[in-house]
């Protein structure tokens, strides 16, 4: 494979994304065949703001390989609260690792970073831009719960408008035959026009409604669960009043069908109540999972050590 | 009109917005170089009222003129050559354009990394839609 480096979802052609998913697949299935691929090779997670879930999701996607990490886990500690360059850091990194996973506050940072560094480069997130392992790793749970994307309905729930996450699981599953979105927020957490333009020039159904209830759940294969952030408020108010909009709880969730799957990108907060987890088709701990199976994948991608079998 | 004398061979950029001369004689780096320009500020024109016009004595091959387009493609380019105008030559939209405007979204690592050139991309030709290269922000227009 020609991908050097992972700056966006869309780096990969769908062939691509399938080979690093059936990986990833077998990676799960056979975790021992895999359990020293990575002997000898050392993963830096460079995180310049905190974002615990993901760094730690891939250090044990490089751990079940049998590699190494090392790193930082926010900028205070780092050489960046010295005002290192990004550039400067990974040129220097490059030294003591073979491929880096750089979270950054600053839209573009990892940019910059594949373009000085001699190591591949993994964008693990950067501001509200990009977070490509999320989507691969939303693609891969969607995929193993239903087999396929083709003719799919995805319900999005929640904070559509500052949920980068949503925006780049929208464009990625764009690509696929017949998929329809179902889009469910508040009137002021709407997805932004450039999202809905998108959807219209590609001739993709979808739905703008507020309600989560019966007749919005009916039809629906997956539900994505989305959390109100507080940073993106500019009142206490606003966002008191937006954070409880959507609960899914189990008397709401006898309204829905039998293979809805419910996922959400986690941390929640109050959106899915904890009754919800024993449920088989509450999915996110699964997703979870398959965010370690795929960064393992993508890893063993971009060392090139994934054969084409 | 007032005339700079004739050029060999070189460009003679017409049409230029008055007032705009100076930035586009920055925006082209002539400064950089030790050829001889004469810039024209608020030249009579029958079209525009008053216009600034740009000409530089160098070798054609020697200058890039493709950010123009991004600037502002009402600017005539004639080609000069043996004191003849030998082309005039259609501006088009450079597919990227590299430290002549800045990124304005306070996100972007280029407001904090220092030695970063600003590349802005073309992403959309119907639209002239410019991206800058780093966080994706579309391009405010100069004026
Ligand atoms: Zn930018």
């Amino acid at each position: 494979m020609a991908l050097k480096h992972l700056m966006s979802p869309l780096d990969l052609s769908v062939e691509e994304l399938e080979t690093m998913m059936d990986l990833a697949d077998d990676i799960r299935s056979h975790p021992e065949k895999y359990a020293h691929v990575c002997d000898g090779k050392r993963l830096a997670t460079l995180f310049y703001e905190p974002s615990t879930r993901t760094r730690l999701s891939f250090e044990a996607a490089m751990m079940n390989l049998g590699g190494t990490v090392l790193g930082f886990s926010s900028a205070d500690n780092s050489s960046a609260a010295k005002g290192e360059s990004v550039a400067d850091t990974i040129r220097v990194v490059s030294c003591y690792a073979d491929i880096a996973a750089i979270r950054h506050p600053k839209e573009g940072a990892p940019l910059v970073a594949s373009m000085k560094s001699l190591i591949p480069v993994i964008n693990a997130g950067d501001g509200g831009h990009q977070h490509p392992t999320q989507t691969l790793t939303d693609l891969l749970t969607i995929r193993n719960l239903k087999g396929h994307f083709e003719g799919l309905t995805i319900g999005l729930c929640g904070d559509l408008k500052f949920g980068r996450t949503v925006h780049s699981l929208i464009t990625a599953l764009s690509r696929y035959h017949n998929i329809q979105f179902c889009l469910i927020s508040p009137p002021e957490l709407r997805v932004p026009s450039y999202v809905i333009e998108e959807l219209k020039e590609k001739g993709i159904p979808y739905a703008e409604v507020v309600r989560l209830d019966e007749d919005t759940m009916k039809g629906l294969d997956i539900l994505y669960m989305t959390r109100v952030q507080k940073e993106r408020f500019f009142n206490e108010e606003d966002y008191i009043r937006m954070k409880d909009f959507y609960v899914l709880d189990r008397e709401k969730l006898e309204q829905a069908p039998k293979d809805m799957y419910i996922m959400h990108p986690l941390p929640r907060v109050n959106e899915i109540s904890v009754e919800v987890d024993d449920d088989p088709r509450a999915q996110y701990f699964f997703q979870a999972q398959c965010g370690v199976y795929i960064r393992s994948a993508l890893i063993m991608t971009l060392l090139g050590l994934a054969k084409e079998n | 009109m007032l005339n700079i004398g004739a050029i060999k061979e070189g460009f003679v950029l017409d049409h230029i917005k008055a007032g705009k001369a100076m930035t586009i004689y920055h925006d082209l780096r002539l400064d950089k170089l030790d050829c001889t320009v004469a810039i024209i500020k608020n030249a009579q024109s029958s079209k525009m009222g008053r216009k600034d016009i740009i000409k530089v004595e160098c070798s054609i091959d020697y200058l890039d003129l493709d950010v123009l387009g991004f600037i502002d493609h009402n600017i005539t380019v004639n080609v000069i050559k043996d004191e003849e105008i030998i082309e005039k030559r259609a501006l088009k939209l450079p597919s990227q354009v590299v430290d002549v405007i800045k990124c304005h979204n306070p996100r972007c690592i280029t407001s904090i990394e220092q030695g970063l050139h600003h590349i802005f991309v073309l992403t959309d030709e119907k639209t002239e839609t410019y991206r800058c290269k780093y966080c994706e922000e579309a391009a405010r227009k100069r004026d």
